[in-house]
């Protein structure tokens, strides 16, 4: 099946840089909805008010880590079959099981680029 | 008494002592306290002061002129100014460089943001390539992102170092913070005119140094 490219995605980063960075390489790449949080609350709330296709969010932000937020969003009915892509500097095997446990679909390790990018979002949506 | 009674008396006692004296003033006993509380449990002592007993006391003596010691020497390093000016400082410059890494990252993205519109105009294969180049740009800034973290981590090691030095000072007492205020940071430089660049709060501009120079 086609990826659809006007599916709403999230991103969620404490660092407005890296949202900024994240969206644009997400537009280079042909989605044309991409939606910013810039901590974990605001992102629980747009992603139960909305209908979002994607979560690609950081780990490390305070109050609520990315990985606490991957932990609600598993546990919520409504949102617990969205796509969750966590994009962090955070790479020791314990953090990379830790997400994995709690049900994340991909992992990618800052910095990355566009390539790698559109691979993990391959892996998780389907080729585009 | 034998020696080993006297010995039994003096573990009995002292440590009572010490603790009434600490929880008297809520303070760690000073030097001259412990002392004063040795020389009195010493003199309760009964028959002769055998080897043992001088010696424990000669004991108790050094530990009491050790404390002394440590107490002055920490109070002369004014502990006082990491706490009020040194880390202070130094978390202000770090936040000020995620600040300034933050904005110039974004200047460089608003530029590639201008070639990109540009390339919409171009050919295709101009626009391919120019295209190309500013995701490069776009990827080559996470760096704010990587650097900012890793200050913040640095901030936060900084911020319990300062929490431990507060304690530190609060466990010796009086005794340092009576060693008078916290100074100004004094540059250890020679030329005393290295300041390196200032706080954006506390820089004067390119149009105040101007009329500076101009003598207006």
């Amino acid at each position: 099946m086609a990826v659809d490219m006007g599916l709403n995605i999230l991103i969620v980063d404490d660092y407005k840089t890296m949202l900024r960075i994240v969206e644009n390489l997400l537009k280079q790449l042909g989605f044309t909805n991409v939606y910013q949080a810039t901590d974990g609350s605001m992102a629980l709330k747009m992603l139960r008010d909305g209908a979002f296709g994607l979560i690609i969010s950081d780990w490390n932000m305070e109050p609520m880590t990315g990985l606490q937020l991957l932990k609600e969003v598993r546990a919520d009915r409504k949102l617990n079959t969205v796509p969750f892509i966590m994009v962090t500097a955070e790479s020791k095997v314990e953090n990379v099981a830790a997400a994995k446990e709690a049900g994340v679909n991909n992992y990618i390790v800052k910095p990355f680029n566009a390539e790698t990018l559109k691979q993990k979002l391959s892996a998780v949506l389907g080729a585009f | 008494m034998t020696e080993p009674e006297c010995l039994a008396t003096l573990e009995a006692s002292l440590p009572q002592k010490i603790k009434t004296a600490h929880a008297a003033t809520r303070l760690p006993p000073t030097a001259e306290e412990i002392s004063t509380i040795v020389q009195q449990t010493v003199s309760t002592l009964t028959g002769d002061v055998t080897a043992g007993d001088l010696k424990f006391y000669v004991g108790l003596q050094e530990l009491a002129s050790f404390i002394r010691n440590a107490r002055k020497e920490i109070a002369e390093i004014q502990p006082k100014d990491i706490t009020v000016s040194h880390i202070p400082l130094a978390t202000d410059e770090l936040d000020a460089v995620v600040e300034a890494t933050e904005e110039a990252a974004n200047k460089i993205m608003d530029v590639c943001d201008m070639i990109q519109d540009i390339a919409i105009a171009c050919k295709p294969e101009v626009n391919e390539k120019l295209v190309a180049c500013t995701t490069r740009i776009f990827e080559a800034c996470n760096f704010q992102d990587i650097t900012g973290q890793r200050i913040t981590k640095v901030v936060t090691t900084l911020k319990r170092i300062d929490k431990k030095v507060e304690a530190l000072l609060k466990a010796l007492g009086e005794e340092i913070n009576r060693n008078g205020e916290a100074r100004a940071i004094v540059n250890d430089d020679s030329d005393a005119l290295l300041h390196g660049p200032q706080l954006p709060k506390n820089a004067v501009d390119q149009a105040a140094i101007d009329k500076l120079l101009s003598g207006e």
